[in-house]
């Protein structure tokens, strides 16, 4: 009895840091969840027609804050492609402090996901919605409310674990 | 040479990514503010760096963002809720008292209040316990008259 009480303090602790160690440090929980999304107001990139937050009520939608000089999301574009295109994802992506050409370019290197590209050079609208660092993607509900928040780049198991039940859940 | 050395290495220690720029057009006592704040808020870039500190981007935007509320005439507050807002309480080195962080703040004090209750019964203990001590006087002759 007297030798048990430290084991089983230890195995206590282990139970503790094992659990702490499965958490990534770097996944900080957003505050905006279950909020109306930041308002914004800026231009588009196909034609510099203006752009808000309102323009995103009324179906769900993926908010995508990218760039082309953002290695994550290269990795995640594939993705992002195939969401496009098998799913009918309506995914807008937000230019996060990139240049007008050098997003254009990569655009067309890579193929665009996207039904809109908000143009974002400032960086403002992304730190309204507390954007530290690109990708990061938020999946809002139809009314316009931040529902889920991927941090670094979409994943295929994320889309089907996390997001498509919610999609599925908010789709009137 | 040792002394180079030494001065090299405590050179990142001291160096600090605020610049003469960034605090310009702020006056003394907006500049302590802005140093205060800056050194209070958490990057979330390079998490175990404070904004005044960091290089990241994103220190430098947060910082540009401390200076434009301080120039606005926003107080502390206004600035530090303005930015948990965004980014949660992770922002700040300090976080707030309430019933998620509870664990955080009284956890220690707990602990230590534990250790102390368990060195004080282990201390009680040991003292009680050899106080009488009972000599086999036959057992304690037979043996010395044995090593004789």
């Amino acid at each position: 009895m007297r030798y048990l009480i430290p084991v089983l303090v230890l195995a206590g602790l282990v139970v503790l840091f094992a659990v702490g160690l499965q958490h990534d440090p770097r996944e900080v929980p957003s505050p905006l969840i279950g909020k109306p999304a930041p308002a914004f107001n800026l231009k588009l990139l196909e034609d510099g027609s203006p752009y808000s937050a309102a323009d995103l009520k009324g179906r769900p939608v993926l908010v995508n804050f990218f760039a082309s000089w953002c290695e994550g999301c290269q990795v995640e574009h594939p993705v992002l492609l195939k969401l496009a295109k098998e799913f009918n994802a309506e995914i807008i992506g937000m230019d996060y402090k990139d240049k007008l050409e050098d997003v254009t370019a990569w655009l067309k290197r890579h193929g665009s996901p996207y039904r809109k590209v908000v143009l974002d050079e400032q960086g403002t609208a992304g730190l309204d919605w507390g954007v530290y660092g690109v990708p990061e993607t938020f999946v809002l509900d139809a009314s316009g409310v931040i529902v889920y928040k991927q941090i670094g780049p979409m994943t295929e198991e994320v889309w089907r674990e996390k997001i498509a039940p919610l999609m599925a859940g908010v789709k009137s | 040479m040792r002394v180079l050395l030494l001065i090299l290495m405590l050179l990142p220690v001291i160096a600090s990514a605020t610049n003469a720029a960034d605090i310009a057009g702020l006056n003394d006592e907006q500049e302590a503010r802005y140093r205060n704040l800056t050194s209070e808020l958490r990057c979330l870039v390079c998490q175990n760096q404070n904004i005044a500190d960091s290089d990241a981007p994103l220190a430098a935007d947060l910082r540009n963002q401390v200076k434009r509320q301080i120039l606005a005439g926003e107080s502390n507050a206004q600035i530090t809720d303005y930015l948990t807002a965004r980014y949660g309480d992770f922002v700040l080195y300090k976080p707030p008292f309430k019933a998620i962080t509870l664990m955080l703040w009284l956890g220690p004090v707990l602990l230590v209040m534990t250790a102390l209750g368990a060195a004080f019964a282990f201390a009680r203990r040991s003292r009680k316990a050899p106080t009488t001590f009972v000599v086999d006087e036959e057992r304690l002759r037979k043996l010395l008259d044995e090593n004789k």
